[in-house]
């Protein structure tokens, strides 16, 4: 039996209501991601790719149309079964990374744990894996604010990994780090890649869009290209480069 | 997520504002309190009333005499002899519901020792009024009914006459004192009662057979009883049947017809201690009906700081519903935190309010009592008021939108 794709999105449209205005986020969207593929979702500001990205993720509903996540229909699935879903099959990366502040790395990392109901020894365990995967065994300790931009997000990756999820969901990762961190993050982002996580990327910078082996643009909510290619490889930091260098931006 | 792992979180989030959420609670510690020590100090008060009233007797009823009107003017009761000896006999016989009945013949005297003097109460009257106002003896022992049979010159005396008459600490037992130059010998020391609740002391009394009481120190009525008869009845719940049969007894034995007034009066001390204690109730509503408000305030404090802290961490509330919170462990996260501060509130207030009963007791010598179920009450209720308040909050928190959640600044 053949293995049905991880995300397939079918005529998927959104209308939101602003008042009297109907605004249309996406008009009729289809789209098929197959597990393990890397895609970047580009796009102007309004084109949709938020939109896009809240519905891949299970955070909204469509207007019309039909979303299967790994085969099964989730566009009209209640909101308890969706948090169940994004728990167990999502994993989110901001932008702003959103981790939760005077709260260590670790604790951060087994937060989605602890509502997939993870008894507190395992929990432990899977977070402290999932920071090392992360190249953050160190920092388990430490609190967000003791640690600079890019280990903030890798933290943040890591409370996405966590729950070994299918798909990681990145809206702007790099967004609010400089460039050499974002090539770090990037490289990271291929890793999981290779280890058969699907990553779905939205940014706007071409820049970090090439890392993808996919890239889909969006514009006034439609798909406009969607190309694939061989991704430029993103070459991690040498080891025992200097702290100065991973200063958080914001 | 379980209980645990929420309570956890909820303290994590309290201890991160440990100032804001000392703030929030100080209502409720006030009112609960406030509450813990009132009751404290009103508990020992109504304690110590009846400590007062079981001192007097337990299940207690007396039949004092008639009055007399002379020209228009009543004498007051007791100013008529109307009680007789028989009617004491019938009362001790006919009525089942009497445990014991005593005579009590007072007299005011002087009773001297060898070399001191001191005027008194002496009380004629038998064996069981020991019994009736619950009268143990300290030293020696109490007269019988044979010494009442035979008119012997036995005397039991209470603390204060011992230590005016022998100093204290003394034994007299075996002494002789003289009451109207009539010598007695002390037969026993009845123990410490203390004083009734209007200063008056039960211990400065002589006690003597009441035949003897009648030769020796006042006598003349005949058949009429010169005092009051005290009736004990078997228990708490039949003192006022008692009384009321007491009553038919008197007014048959007294050939009263139905319409005229009695010719006796009969008091109930259960109803006279009611009376008194009615007063502590009315303090006790008052202090509920304090305590209801400063908690109402209390809670709506909480309620505020609830609804501030919703909206303060909105991108967290966010956040938690990303990673898969239900709707449900926001709810219950943040009605666990209204609920740990009111409870934490509550349990404050309990302890600053033991304490400053005890600091009360001890600064003004104030009896006071701790009660267990007061306690539990208070905190129950301060978790309630928790859980009333936070509710509202925490539900909002719940129905956020997560998409907007997370983009809040």
């Amino acid at each position: 039996m053949e293995q049905p794709p991880l995300i397939r999105l079918e005529e998927v449209s959104k209308t939101y209501r602003m008042g009297d205005v109907e605004v249309h986020a996406l008009r009729g969207v289809t789209l098929t991601v197959a597990l393990g593929e890397f895609t970047a979702v580009m796009g102007a500001s309004g084109s949709g790719k938020s939109t896009l990205m809240n519905i891949l993720g299970c955070l909204d509903r469509p207007t019309a149309g039909r979303y299967l996540l790994e085969g099964q229909e989730v566009s009209h699935l209640g909101t308890e079964a969706l948090a169940g879903i994004r728990n167990r099959t999502i994993g989110f990366v901001f932008q702003s990374f959103n981790l939760l502040p005077r709260t260590s790395a670790l604790e951060n990392v087994e937060l989605p744990l602890l509502y997939a109901g993870v008894a507190a020894a395992e929990r432990h365990a899977r977070a402290s894996a999932s920071l090392a995967q992360v190249g953050l065994a160190d920092r388990a300790d430490h609190f967000p604010n003791q640690m600079s931009g890019g280990q903030q997000q890798r933290v943040a990756i890591a409370r996405a990994l966590v729950t070994r999820p299918r798909v990681i969901l990145a809206d702007e990762p790099t967004g609010n780090l400089d460039s050499r961190t974002s090539v770090e993050v990037m490289a990271l982002f291929q890793e999981l890649g290779r280890s058969g996580i699907t990553v779905v990327l939205v940014t706007h910078e071409p820049d970090i869009a090439q890392y993808a082996s996919r890239v889909v643009t969006m514009r006034d909510g439609r798909v406009r290209s969607d190309v694939r290619r061989e991704p430029r490889r993103a070459e991690p930091p040498p080891p025992g480069e200097p702290a100065a260098a991973e200063e958080a931006l914001p | 997520m379980n209980w645990f792992q929420t309570l956890r979180v909820a303290l994590r989030a309290l201890l991160r504002n440990k100032m804001r959420s000392f703030l929030t609670t100080l209502g409720i510690v006030i009112g609960v309190s406030a509450v813990i020590a009132m009751v404290a100090i009103g508990d020992g008060a109504k304690a110590r009333v009846e400590a007062q009233f079981s001192a007097m007797g337990s299940n207690l009823l007396m039949v004092l005499p008639g009055t007399t009107t002379a020209g228009g003017a009543h004498g007051g009761f007791g100013s008529m002899p109307t009680l007789t000896w028989d009617d004491l006999k019938a009362i001790q016989t006919e009525i089942p519901t009497v445990r014991y009945a005593a005579p009590q013949l007072r007299a005011t005297v002087q009773v001297l020792s060898e070399d001191q003097n001191w005027t008194t109460t002496v009380i004629g009257t038998t064996p069981d009024y020991f019994d009736i106002r619950s009268w143990p003896i300290a030293a020696g022992s109490l007269f019988s009914s044979v010494d009442v049979d035979g008119a012997t010159k036995a005397a039991v005396l209470g603390q204060t006459v011992v230590d005016k008459l022998f100093g204290p600490n003394a034994d007299p037992v075996g002494q002789v004192i003289r009451v109207k130059n009539v010598p007695f010998t002390v037969v026993g020391v009845l123990t410490k009662k203390g004083q009734s609740q209007w200063g008056m002391d039960f211990d400065d009394c002589v006690i003597i057979p009441v035949s003897t009481f009648r030769q020796k120190v006042q006598g003349g009525l005949g058949n009429y009883l010169g005092g009051i008869i005290m009736v004990s009845a078997t228990g708490p719940s039949t003192v006022s049947r008692t009384e009321s049969l007491v009553r038919g007894l008197l007014r048959d034995r007294h050939r009263l017809q139905p319409g005229t007034d009695d010719d006796f009066s009969i008091r109930n001390l259960a109803e006279i201690a009611a009376a008194s204690q009615e007063g502590t109730r009315t303090l006790t509503t008052l202090l509920a009906a304090i305590a209801a408000v400063s908690l109402l305030v209390g809670g709506i404090g909480i309620m505020n700081i609830m609804l501030v802290s919703v909206t303060e961490r909105t991108r967290e509330i966010g956040l938690r519903m990303a990673v898969g919170a239900k709707p449900g462990d926001i709810r219950l996260q943040f009605l666990v935190e209204a609920l740990a501060l009111a409870v934490a509130g509550g349990l404050i207030g309990v302890g600053l309010g033991l304490g400053a009963a005890r600091w009360m007791a001890s600064s003004f010598g104030w009896q006071v009592l701790y009660r267990p179920d007061v306690i539990f009450i208070a905190v129950g209720f301060s978790g309630l008021v928790g859980v009333g308040f936070g509710f509202y909050p925490a539900h909002r928190a719940s129905r956020l939108d997560p998409i907007t959640a997370l983009r809040f600044e």
